[in-house]
């Protein structure tokens, strides 16, 4: 059913009139050009296209769009906007948490929504935490690395 | 040895096509100076299952520019897919021309800027394209140096660089910047006689971790992929696949497909494709077609497709031997033979294939994830009857390869797609099809018959390699009569050998066979009574091997103790892209659940000079990381032609959980040439492994991946 959805985007209000079935990766991705969430598997096996909605983290190839309706959505393109980096971007950046890329913004906002659950996580919050998100090019170490520093700087706040 | 095994396609060798005259045109003034790789070597040596090179380069490939802005442009075929070039290739440039890192723009992989590149594998980027780079920036600095010294009328050897700037040693405050030298300038240099390079004590960049320098447009999804181009008009487009290959279509019914809104059905007798402004919808429309496949019956799967791959094997070929084996084999107290599997194994990058085109008259314009833009560029002009000159390809990031990529149909079917519905399309393989379409990892088999004489010497090794490619079967062992056999040398197979693609993966042939001699070196000294790295060190005349091997076990704390100890640990060496690795792991084996736990692993290697530390050691935890994976879970299931593994439910790769303690250490080799990073520590995963289980439970697995059924197989048997 086409519907005309409104919801916050980054912390902006955003607006689409879609077919309210339709996928919100793909809404994302080509609607509103946020390319930054990726496709990875499509069946939430591996988290490429995490994004956040409320504060949680959520695969957005199996979330139809009309589920965020009036929800806060935050996409890897929001984490920072046109400020400072992120402290978990920070840590993936000073700690090379990261190869190809191609996973990155999914592993980034799962460990967001992590480290707002849980902000002193101990190597083995993070290990579980992170389980479902897949990395081919073996950064795995990195990000644990990264999301411990990140923890540090954040002073167990957001 | 083999790396351009990875490069099939044939049709790809037209000389370089990459006109220095458009070029110039279309980047302004500058200084300029054209470049070609150094070692020639690397295009032109010939081998089994390789394509004969016709010519190979007969012009400069690289070339790099100092514009009015003073910033240094490099422009290279190859591509950055996670490796690290992006940075590690602007390190040495920068240091040689002693500019400032954050002044070097990487220009890589697209067709009409940058000259031609066979492709971005085999580890080659560094040993073969670096030290190019490197006297290409030297040069450039003499050349700058010139142009001052005639501007500031000082003598060469009065002055210095720094920084970008050329300036007089006695008063520094006489300078000149390089922006200012190549100011309203059009300079030309070729690079003929190559120049000297700065010696590691000089070095400023070079041998210095550097974090990555894409990193900021990675962590802030800015980072462009093959599938984050969107054009006006564009339209993405799903294809309808076949449930196995060999499958032929008999009939599809596409007129619900075609009553989707918005929804354009084309077809082309098999080829059929449904395209729509979005990805999903068109992938929803295409679930409505109604087809019917003939598919053939299942020859083989991946329990028979061993027996079927050694009935399959043609005859074999000698590629080293020495000594004589009988009297080998008569000098021995024990003999030992034993025979190596492994499965199928899939790249599965976590970005699928993916491809946008553009065509506008006679010209197209392709992004691609792709290894080799310039293959992708002549497959592309091809299909559309173009001139290859008319066909433009731009490489964005690509989201992993590992040899993967080297193949790339979907840029052909994005081609054919634009051509037939008149917009530009973009195809992006799902996950399925990713399984599907893959150049796997081949299954392969090796059979080794050694021996072992009453003082503990091995006294004959006779090695027989089906279907991996002969890399990384070199034994490096002192072992007076041996003899190395490649049955099908090539990891491509030939007709009637393997039911679907198979290609390079990751250090292609080398993870097989070092599973298989690592594996067998380990039996010997279990028989032998000896310490596996003892052992080994008995056996080895290679400096290079020993100080690898002794730094490991040194930075290990390795105990000697004849295996099995009851410790779990296991040892295992490799030499792969130039580079010597030794691991050590350990490991804690379930004895009930045949249940493998990685609790560390230590790899050192000699890597020759080293660029960048940082991206190297990232490199050789990737290697680790990744090589987990075809050591204990990955294995591919299929029945026939039909690949049932369609996403990352029933083909595991390796996940957070697994991650074991790493530790990475290079050996200081600064006066020796630079080699292979990206793929050599992944070789040496299946054997440390499967002699760390060993060592715990004396169990010997003989069979990759080591799945818990089949370490408790060996716990039975054993």
């Amino acid at each position: 059913m086409v519907e005309t959805l409104r919801f916050t985007l980054n912390g902006k209000p955003a607006v689409v009139t879609v077919d309210s079935d339709r996928l919100l990766l793909w809404v994302l991705r080509t609607d509103l050009g946020l390319t930054g969430t990726k496709y990875g598997c499509g069946e939430s096996f591996c988290g490429a296209c995490t994004v956040i909605v409320n504060g949680e983290a959520v695969r957005s190839c199996q979330t139809a769009v009309k589920e965020v309706k009036a929800k806060d959505v935050v996409t890897i393109e929001g984490l920072a906007g046109d400020g400072p980096l992120h402290p978990v971007q920070k840590a993936f950046v000073e700690n090379d948490a990261l190869q190809c890329g191609y996973c990155t913004p999914g592993m980034i906002m799962n460990a967001y929504a992590l480290l707002r659950k849980n902000p002193r996580p101990s190597e083995a919050d993070i290990l579980e935490g992170m389980e479902d998100g897949l990395c081919r090019c073996g950064a795995h170490n990195r990000i644990v690395r990264a999301i411990q520093a990140a923890a540090k700087e954040m002073h167990g706040g957001l | 040895m083999n790396e351009f095994e990875y490069w099939t396609n044939d049709a790809e060798e037209t000389a370089f096509t990459m006109d220095r005259r458009r070029f110039l045109k279309t980047t302004g003034s500058g200084i300029f100076l054209f470049f070609r790789i150094r070692d020639f070597s690397f295009f032109t040596q010939e081998g089994p299952g390789r394509p004969n090179l016709k010519g190979g380069p007969s012009d400069f490939n690289a070339y790099l520019k100092i514009g009015e802005d003073g910033r240094v442009s490099c422009y290279t075929g190859k591509i950055e897919m996670g490796q690290g070039i992006v940075t590690s290739l602007a390190q040495m440039l920068a240091d040689e021309l002693d500019v400032n890192i954050d002044d070097v723009d990487m220009v890589m992989g697209d067709t009409d800027l940058c000259p031609f590149d066979r492709g971005t594998f085999g580890s080659l980027s560094t040993r073969a394209f670096g030290p190019s780079l490197r006297t290409a920036g030297a040069e450039a600095r003499r050349v700058l140096m010139e142009m001052a010294s005639e501007k500031l009328n000082i003598p060469v050897n009065d002055l210095a660089t720094g920084g970008g700037v050329v300036f007089d040693k006695s008063n520094a405050k006489t300078r000149i910047a390089y922006a200012a030298l190549a100011k309203g300038k059009k300079i030309e240099r070729t690079l003929t006689d190559p120049v000297v390079v700065k010696k590691p004590s000089e070095f400023k960049l070079m041998s210095k971790p550097l974090t990555r320098r894409d990193a900021h447009e990675k962590v802030t999804g800015k980072a462009k992929y093959a599938g984050d181009i969107q054009l006006p008009g564009m339209l993405y487009a799903k294809i309808l696949r076949p449930p196995a290959h060999g499958a032929k279509l008999i009939d599809a019914d596409t007129r619900e497909a075609a009553n989707v809104e918005g929804a354009r059905v084309i077809r082309d007798g098999d080829f059929v494709a449904v395209l729509h402004k979005y990805p999903d919808v068109a992938q929803s429309a295409l679930a409505k077609i109604k087809s019917k496949f003939d598919i053939p019956a299942p020859a083989v799967d991946d329990r028979s497709i061993y027996d079927h791959l050694l009935k399959a094997a043609p005859a074999g070929k000698v590629v080293a031997s020495g000594g004589d084996l009988s009297a080998g084999e008569k000098s021995s107290a024990s003999v030992h033979e034993e025979t190596y599997y492994n499965a199928y194994v899939a790249h599965a990058p976590v970005e699928p294939h993916t491809a946008v085109v553009k065509i506008e008259g006679k010209k197209a314009t392709v992004w691609a994830s792709t290894q080799a833009p310039f293959g992708a560029r002549e497959e592309v002009a091809k299909e559309l009857g173009f001139r290859t000159e008319d066909v433009r390809v731009i490489t964005p990031f690509v989201g992993g390869g590992f040899g993967g990529k080297t193949a790339h149909g979907q840029v052909v079917e994005a081609a054919r797609l634009a051509r037939m519905s008149g917009s530009p399309v973009q195809v992006a393989w799902t996950r399925a099809e990713e399984f599907f379409y893959d150049t796997f990892r081949p299954a392969a088999v090796v059979k080794i018959r050694s021996g072992i004489t009453g003082k503990g010497g091995i006294s004959f090794w006779d090695y027989g390699v089906y279907f991996a490619g002969e890399r990384g079967s070199e034994q490096f062992y002192e072992i007076p009569n041996h003899r190395t056999t490649a049955y099908n040398a090539g990891w491509v197979g030939g007709e009637g050998s393997h039911p679907f693609a198979t290609g390079a993966w990751r250090a292609p042939g080398n993870n097989t066979n070092t599973f298989a001699r690592e594996s067998q070196i380990d039996i010997m000294a279990a028989k032998a009574g000896a310490d596996p790295v003892e052992f080994r060190l008995r056996h080895l005349s290679d400096a290079k091997m020993k100080r690898v091997l002794q730094t490991a076990a040194e930075k290990f704390g390795w105990k000697p103790a004849k295996s099995p100890s009851g410790r779990g640990l296991g040892v295992a060496l490799g030499i792969d892209a130039g580079t010597y690795v030794a691991a050590i792991a350990g490991v804690e084996v379930n004895r009930k659940t045949g249940e493998v736990r990685v609790k560390r692993v230590l790899a050192v290697q000699d890597m020759g000079l080293v660029i960048n530390p940082e991206g190297a050691a990232l490199q050789m935890e990737g290697c680790i990381t990744m090589g987990l994976g075809y050591a204990l879970r990955e294995g591919l299931h299929f029945q026939g032609g039909e690949i049932t593994d369609l996403n990352f439910g029933t083909y595991e790769i390796p996940r957070f959980s697994w991650l074991p303690k790493i530790e990475t250490h290079i050996v200081d080799d600064e006066n020796s040439p630079p080699q292979g990073g990206g793929e050599p520590a992944i070789v040496t995963m299946g054997a440390v492994i499967a002699n760390a289980i060993y060592d715990a439970v004396g169990a010997r697995v003989f069979e990759l991946p080591m799945l818990p059924e089949r370490v408790k197989g060996a716990l039975h048997k054993g």
